[in-house]
């Protein structure tokens, strides 16, 4: 007899595109960013690349990486539709 | 001019160039981090969710070779929408008050097959002080080989902010609108009366220092406990870009002390070896969530004792005197 279990498998968009949700958008200002990675250590859904780009498909623009970034390199922008 | 050689040093004079490197310090910490992930992306967690933060950092430092059991909390509904799921890790979910009744059976299953896979539980406040804590206590009791993680959010958070056990004082949730009456339940020290091989505290807001206890937790055989501070901005309702600040304050102003005790000895780590001795007030940490909204002057006095109290009580533990 054959059970058959109810297993999800690991897939990148399992939640969706979550950058739908945004209101504001983060974007970096290159000149002021001195790549210390901060953001990318406290983006809580890991939507900050090694070479400290942001997914915009999946950032839900909580802001922390804006709020946390010691140059202020990080402006949160209000999408615009 | 005879007078003024003598104090010259002998020898030839020698130069020395001091070149200053500007490099900021917090980079070299998070090189000892793995850029792999283990949650990806994204969760369903809602903007700026500290479960999340903690749950990245938990996953780099167990590696592939891991299991995590998850008991009904936030992280049970945030995985993803079946038959997909975020999390790349092997995940049990499990009923409220099993997770580590389900980890003890797990974990005996891999020892005798002779694998060394981490069984990590992942709960939430409800799940672990209230709910889970009967399971909780049993499995350190039998001294199962694993690692439990309370990730506090103080308050029922999945299902819309009711009171728990870890609500504090003053708290406004869903079910004492008019702010709680009682205070928190102090469940490191329920867990220290169990003796466990290492137990330790973390916040969000510090993923290096979180990161590091979970990493030297999986190196000890036997029952670890591990209680994180989960900021929550919906629940405690702040703007979702102040989840790490709140972490900061509720560190820098003593509520949180971060340490670790193995085999009972206590080191305090971190933010809070500052915080020992030099405290932000309270008010600064409080006046900046909205469920401190109606908290009353006896209240906020109350808790203002109470880490003081705390901090005392690890000082004292620190110095070898209790």
């Amino acid at each position: 007899m054959s059970a058959k279990l109810a297993i999800s498998r690991p897939a990148e968009g399992a939640a969706g595109k979550s950058g739908t949700w945004r209101t504001f958008r983060p974007v970096i200002d290159e000149e002021k960013c001195n790549k210390c990675g901060l953001c990318r250590l406290y983006c809580p859904d890991a939507a900050i690349s090694v070479d400290l780009e942001i997914d915009l498909d999946y950032c839900k623009g909580c802001g922390i990486c804006a709020e946390e970034c010691p140059k202020k390199a990080i402006a949160m922008v209000r999408e615009e539709d | 001019m005879h007078g003024m050689r003598s104090i010259l040093p002998a020898g030839p004079n020698q130069y020395f160039i001091i070149i200053h490197v500007k490099y900021p310090k917090e980079r070299l910490d998070t090189m000892a981090i793995p850029d792999e992930e283990f949650l990806l992306k994204t969760t369903s967690a809602c903007a700026g969710c500290p479960s999340s933060l903690i749950l990245r950092y938990v996953t780099k430092a167990a590696g592939t070779d891991t299991v995590l059991v998850i008991p009904a909390c936030c992280t049970s509904v945030i995985q993803g929408v079946y038959p997909t799921t975020a999390m790349n890790l092997p995940v049990y979910n499990v009923a409220f008050a099993s997770a580590a009744a389900v980890a003890s059976g797990m974990s005996e299953a891999f020892r005798a097959e002779g694998k060394k896979t981490n069984v990590i539980c992942y709960a939430g406040d409800g799940g672990t002080i209230d709910i889970g804590i009967q399971a909780l206590s049993g499995a350190l009791e039998r001294g199962t080989d694993f690692l439990y993680i309370c990730y506090d959010n103080e308050a029922y958070s999945n299902t819309g902010m009711q009171r728990s056990g870890a609500t504090p004082l003053g708290a406004m949730t869903t079910t004492t609108p008019g702010g709680k009456k009682d205070h928190k339940k102090d469940l490191d020290a329920i867990v220290a009366a169990h003796n466990p091989v290492y137990q330790a505290t973390a916040c969000a807001a510090y993923p290096q220092d979180l990161y590091n206890k979970v990493e030297k937790a999986l190196t000890i055989p036997g029952p670890k406990f591990m209680h994180v501070l989960a900021p929550c901005p919906p629940g405690w309702r702040f703007p979702s870009e102040k989840t790490v600040e709140m972490g900061k304050l509720a560190v820098k102003a003593g509520l949180w002390v971060l340490y670790e005790r193995e085999n009972g000895k206590l080191t305090i780590t971190g933010a809070s070896k500052a915080a020992m001795k030099k405290r932000i007030p309270v008010e600064d940490y409080l006046s900046v969530q909205g469920r401190f909204r109606k908290i009353t002057a006896e209240q906020t006095a109350e808790i203002k004792k109470t880490v003081e109290e705390n901090i005392a009580r690890l000082q004292r533990e620190v110095d070898g005197i209790c």
